[in-house]
């Protein structure tokens, strides 16, 4: 079970896809931390990405976890974003025979699970092909 | 000039076909298709809800906009299907496109009018200088009943407007409300689907409200049918609109573009504002646009709409209505539509 105090804390992140932009050498950190990884810089800018980019590897799903057994069998896969940032989210609306490795895709804002009948529901991004 | 600065729709790809629903119910498909107009209807997926669709279809209206979201100083979601009883859908949407902290925000109810009073809203702060853009949405991802007439309709959509004095893409001429109390269709606290009052839907609810909406802002504006490009009426079915532009002297050709319902349903509070969109995406400068919603229980907004020039910048910035529609699609069978609205849950 997901607290509301965690899910709250990823807000940025899994809402707006804000990252964390290095101040001295660029480098994106997503999500965001405190030290760069390159050069151990500590001052970042905050940016949103980019939100479409190109599927760098993919798998379905077809023995999920508990909480995502209605979306049995699904796609799940690494896209690298227009920013070079690499995201891992689940692809929605395909039929599992259009995806390929380097397929355009756009982000989308979606529910990913609720918290049982009465808990909080938790949104975020998932992957959709571009037509 | 206040007016509409950007507008955006979103329709989820999921459709079932009227014939597929008719034939679990031994319900007669023809007479629902030819009688009301209605062919087929979107679904949401799993993942889909309310918010979901609100925060795409803000992306869509920002996109066509350009304007900075941290700008908007209002945000208010229309619809009867908000997917929490007690936590606003307009907080998320606000976080989600990077609207907050400093904007004004609650959620509208109004059958399937929320989505124009929180345009009417939006308009009326724009004007009175309260904010300097309003972010108005109308969505719903509507249940009927298993074999009810509504579950022939019942769909999901969203279409978003930002309200704003700069760059307007149509300036609102004239706003009017027609309501009354009338039970014609309601939802009880807890409970799943609606109910209605069958045929008390249409002359006393539906028709009376609209005309009454429809003629007094036209006698308001000293307008008349012909002065209008387009029009778009609430559509809880194909029919329904029809007859009522007839009974006030539109041609079917000013309410075709509008009338999406044949192909993805009625999308409740998303149903005259996704008409309005797809009005926009073809629109030229100086076409005047009438718009007229209705909500159960009962009212009727209407609003006036003149494009201008900035209407051609923006039509391609964000996809058309009518190519959402007729874009990718998937059609379920009754057994997974009914999976996805949560109409059978797994043991």
């Amino acid at each position: 079970m997901i607290t509301p105090q965690r899910y709250w804390r990823e807000i940025p992140q899994r809402y707006r896809l804000e990252a964390g932009k290095c101040k001295k050498c660029g480098y994106i950190c997503f999500p965001p931390r405190l030290i760069c990884p390159k050069c151990k810089n500590r001052e970042f800018e905050t940016v949103r990405l980019n939100d479409e980019g190109k599927i760098a590897s993919f798998t379905i799903i077809r023995v999920p976890p508990e909480q995502f057994s209605d979306l049995s069998p699904y796609a799940i896969g690494i896209i690298e974003l227009n920013d070079g940032v690499k995201i891992l989210a689940q692809i929605v609306d395909c039929d599992f025979e259009e995806l390929e490795i380097g397929k355009r895709v756009k982000v989308e804002f979606r529910k990913i699970r609720s918290e049982g009948e009465a808990g909080i529901i938790c949104y975020g991004y998932k992957a959709v092909l571009l037509e | 000039m206040v007016g509409i600065v950007g507008y955006g729709a979103y329709i989820p790809r999921y459709r079932i076909k009227v014939e597929e629903i008719a034939k679990v119910w031994g319900a007669d498909a023809p007479s629902y298709k030819k009688g009301l107009r209605l062919e087929e209807k979107s679904v949401p997926y799993l993942d889909q809800d309310t918010i979901t669709l609100s925060v795409e279809a803000s992306k869509n209206a920002l996109k066509r906009a350009g304007i900075n979201p941290k700008e908007i100083g209002a945000v208010y979601v229309g619809s009867e299907s908000h997917p929490y009883a007690v936590k606003p859908s307009g907080t998320i949407v606000a976080e989600a496109i990077g609207a907050t902290p400093e904007v004004y925000c609650a959620d509208f109810e109004f059958a399937c009018k929320a989505g124009t009073e929180a345009m009417h809203v939006c308009y009326s702060l724009v004007k009175s200088e309260e904010i300097k853009y309003g972010l108005a949405i109308g969505a719903d991802t509507s249940q009927g009943a298993p074999g009810d007439a509504l579950e022939y309709s019942a769909s999901a959509g969203a279409a978003a407007f930002i309200f704003g004095k700069d760059n307007i893409i149509a300036e609102v001429e004239a706003t009017y409300s027609f309501m009354t109390d009338t039970p014609d269709f309601w939802r009880r606290e807890h409970q799943h689907y609606p109910r209605h009052g069958g045929r008390f839907t249409g002359e006393k609810a539906y028709f009376r409200h609209i005309l009454g909406a429809a003629r007094g802002i036209m006698e308001k504006t000293g307008t008349k049918a012909e002065d209008f490009s387009y029009v778009i009426f609430h559509q809880p079915n194909g029919k329904f609109p029809l007859k009522v532009g007839k009974m006030l002297g539109f041609s079917q050709e000013q309410i075709e573009t509008g009338l999406l319902v044949p192909k993805i349903g009625n999308t409740y509070s998303g149903s005259s504002p996704l008409g309005l969109t797809a009005v926009l995406d073809i629109a030229k400068p100086g076409d005047r646009i009438l718009l007229v919603s209705f909500g159960s229980g009962a009212g009727s907004d209407a609003f006036i709409f003149r494009v201008t020039e900035r209407i051609r910048e923006v039509q391609d910035k964000a996809p058309k209505t009518w190519d959402i529609i007729n874009g990718k699609k998937f059609y379920l069978d009754y057994g997974t539509y009914a999976k996805f609205r949560g109409k059978i849950l797994k043991a």
